[in-house]
C-alpha cells in the first residue's frame, strides 16, 4: 500500500497523455458524477477527503475552495499553479505531460464546486514540452465536448520567475505584470485576479479530486494520516541510487521513501542531511528522518512537506557549500519588493561564498543567523521564510562544519 | 539575430494578438504572451519592440520595460542563436554541475553570460528546472539535456549549427 500508484497509475503507457489512454482507464468519469452534484456537495466531498494543497503551504482544499463568497455574482476564477520551481520538485512537469486529462477534468469539477465557468492554466515558461502537451489535451478536450460548454481554459506560459510560484506573484504575472505578490488580506479567494474571488491551485492537488469523486472522500481519507488523505508524489533527487518520482501514502516515512523506494543513499552510502519538501524546508539530520511524511508529520519535526522534492545528501556533501548553492538561489529569485527580503537574501548569499571560500568572518554564521530571525514574518509573502528555513536550519545543524571553514 | 529595422507584426499575427487579447477579462492578460511572440518573431526585445507592444496593449512603454526587465526568458539584447542554459542549483551541483559550467566555458571560449563571437551559443547559468531526477542538466532552446557528462555536452554542442 505504500506505493499505491493512483495519479500516476497509467504512468507506464506511452500514450497515456492521450484522451483515448484516459478514457480507457476510466477518465471523465467522475465528471459525469459531478455533473448530478450540487457544487456545495462536491466541496464537502473534498472537505471530508482531507486533501491538502500539494504545492507547498499544504492548506486543506475543500476549505479554500468554501472561501468564495456564496453571494458574489460576477464571475469566480480557477487558476492552476503549474509554476512549479521549488527547487528538487518535479512532479508536476509528469502530470502535465504524462496526466493532463486528470488536471482538465479535476478543473471541471472544481469549477463547478465554486461556479467558476473559466480556468487558467499558468505553467512555468521553461516547460516548454510540458506545455505543448498540456496544450493538445486542452484541445482534445474541446474537440470531444468536454471543455466549452460553461468551462473554458486558458493556457498561459510564464517568463522565469520563481515567485510566481507564490499564488499572488502568479495572479500579477497573470494580470500581465512583473510578478510582485499582493498584500493579504484581501485573499484570493475574495478578491484574486483581475479583481474576482479566485481559487489558486497546484497541479498535483487537482489531479486528485476525480479519483476523490470515484471513489469516495472516506477511501481516499484512509490512505493517508489523520489529517491528510491521499498519496502525493515525492520527487526524490541528489545522492540516491534511484533518483525519480514515487507515489506514496503521505504516511509513509522519510526513511522508507529514501531506502525502500529510491533505493537507498549513493555517494558513500551513508546519510547525512536531507531536505524533505524543497529547498525551503528545513533540512533534517540523519538522525531525523523516521518521520511520516505528512504535512504535520513533517511540521511537528519542525521542518515542512512543502512540494514534496527530497533532496538527499551523503556524508561527502559540504553542508556550506550547499547553503551557498541554496542561499544564491533566493538571492537571485527575491522579487525586490519588500526590503528585509531584498536586502538580506542578497548579504547572507555574500556572507555563505565568503566562508565556503575561506575568507569568512568570525561574527558571519551569528550574524546570518540574526538577520534571518529578525526579517523572518516580516514580508508581504512566505518566500523570505522559505529562505530563513534553510539559513538557520543549515547553520544550527551543522554549526561545526561552518566554523572549520572560518579562520581563526 | 538582428531586430528588423521596423519591428512590427504581420496581418496574421495582429489577429493571433486580438485573440490571445480576448482570452483574458482584461487583455493586458496576453501581455507575456504576447511578448513571448514579440521576442521569437524580433529575436530579442529592444526598447523599440516593447514601445511596439505598448502600442498594442495602450500601455507605458515604462509598463512594458518593466515587466520585461522581470523575467529570466526575456531577452533585452541579441542572443546566440542557441541558448544553452546549465542548471546550478542544488541537486545539479551534488551531481557536478560546476564541472559542467567550467567545461562549456572553456569549450566555448566565453563566460556566463556572454555568446559566442560567430553568434551561435549563449551560454547561461540558472536556477532550478525541475529536472533533479536527471541531474545534472541542462536546457537547449526548447529541449532539456539530461544526464549530462562532458562528453555528451560535446555531442550537444556539435549537433547546434
Amino acid at each position: 500500500m505504500m506505493s499505491e500508484k493512483i495519479l500516476t497509475r497509467n504512468f507506464g503507457r506511452i500514450d497515456s497523455h492521450t484522451l483515448t489512454a484516459y478514457l480507457e482507464t476510466g477518465g471523465y468519469a467522475a465528471w459525469q458524477r459531478a455533473q448530478a452534484m450540487e457544487p456545495a456537495a462536491i466541496t464537502e466531498e473534498v472537505k471530508q477527503s482531507n486533501l491538502r494543497g500539494l504545492g507547498g503551504a499544504g492548506f486543506p482544499t475543500g476549505t479554500k475552495w468554501s472561501f468564495i463568497p456564496k453571494n458574489h455574482a460576477g464571475p469566480v476564477y480557477l487558476v492552476i499553479n503549474a509554476d512549479e520551481g521549488e527547487p528538487g520538485t518535479f512532479k508536476d512537469r509528469y502530470l502535465l505531460e504524462r496526466e493532463p486529462h486528470a488536471l482538465i477534468e479535476g478543473m471541471l469539477i472544481a469549477a463547478r464546486a465554486i461556479r467558476s465557468a473559466t480556468g487558467f492554466v499558468y505553467i512555468r515558461g521553461e516547460y516548454v514540452e510540458p506545455w505543448r502537451k498540456f496544450s493538445a489535451a486542452v484541445r482534445e478536450a474541446y474537440d470531444a465536448g468536454y471543455l466549452g460548454k460553461g468551462f473554458d481554459v486558458v493556457v498561459h506560459r510564464g517568463a522565469g520567475a520563481y515567485i510566481c510560484g507564490e499564488e499572488t506573484g502568479l495572479i500579477s504575472s497573470l494580470e500581465g505584470k512583473k510578478g510582485w505578490p499582493k498584500v493579504k488580506p484581501p485573499f484570493p479567494a475574495i478578491k484574486g485576479a483581475f479583481g474576482m474571488p479566485t481559487i489558486v491551485n497546484n497541479v498535483e492537488t487537482i489531479c486528485h479530486v476525480p479519483h476523490i469523486v470515484n471513489r469516495g472522500a472516506a477511501w481516499f481519507a484512509a490512505l493517508g494520516t489523520k489529517t491528510q488523505g491521499g498519496t502525493r508524489i515525492f520527487s526524490v533527487s541528489g545522492r540516491v541510487r534511484k533518483p525519480g518520482i514515487y507515489e506514496a501514502s503521505v504516511a509513509i516515512t522519510l526513511r522508507q521513501l529514501i531506502d525502500e523506494l529510491a533505493g537507498g543513499v549513493a555517494g558513500n552510502g551513508r546519510l547525512k542531511a536531507v531536505v524533505p519538501g524543497g529547498s525551503s524546508a528545513p533540512i533534517l539530520r540523519s538522525d531525523e528522518i523516521d518521520v511520516t511524511m505528512d504535512v504535520d508529520g513533517l511540521r511537528n519535526a519542525g521542518t515542512m512537506a512543502g512540494s514534496a522534492g527530497v533532496i538527499v545528501m551523503d556524508e561527502t556533501v559540504s553542508i556550506p557549500e550547499a547553503l551557498m548553492v541554496v542561499a544564491r538561489f533566493y538571492a537571485h529569485e527575491s522579487c525586490g519588493q519588500c526590503t528585509p527580503c531584498r536586502e538580506s537574501t542578497g548579504w547572507i548569499y555574500k556572507m555563505c561564498h565568503r566562508i565556503v571560500e575561506g575568507h569568512g568572518r568570525k561574527d558571519d554564521l551569528d550574524k546570518i543567523l540574526d538577520v534571518a530571525k529578525r526579517g523572518a514574518g516580516t514580508t508581504i509573502c512566505a518566500f523570505y521564510d522559505g529562505a530563513v528555513g534553510p539559513y538557520i536550519s543549515y547553520i544550527e545543524k551543522f554549526r561545526a562544519e561552518f566554523e572549520a571553514l572560518i579562520p581563526k | 539575430m538582428t531586430a528588423p529595422a521596423t519591428s512590427a507584426f504581420s496581418a496574421e499575427q495582429l489577429t493571433d494578438v486580438r485573440r490571445l487579447q480576448a482570452l483574458y477579462p482584461d487583455p493586458r492578460g496576453a501581455l507575456l504572451p504576447v511578448l513571448h511572440m514579440a521576442q521569437d518573431t524580433f529575436g530579442h526585445l529592444s526598447l523599440e519592440v516593447e514601445e511596439y507592444v505598448a502600442g498594442l496593449f495602450n500601455l507605458s512603454p515604462a509598463h512594458v520595460h518593466e515587466v520585461v526587465t522581470f523575467y529570466t526568458l526575456f531577452f533585452r539584447e541579441a542572443r546566440g542563436r542557441h541558448v544553452v542554459a546549465v542548471c546550478h542549483n542544488l541537486s545539479c551541483h551534488l551531481a557536478g554541475a560546476p564541472a559542467i559550467v567550467a567545461h562549456l566555458k572553456q569549450r566555448l571560449g566565453i563566460d556566463v553570460g556572454e555568446t559566442t563571437a560567430d553568434g551561435t551559443i549563449t551560454l547561461q547559468s540558472v536556477e532550478c528546472l525541475c529536472a533533479c531526477e536527471h541531474a545534472p542538466m541542462m536546457q537547449v532552446d526548447d529541449r532539456y539535456e539530461i544526464g549530462l557528462t562532458p562528453e555528451k555536452v560535446d555531442r550537444i554542442l556539435e549537433g547546434l549549427g
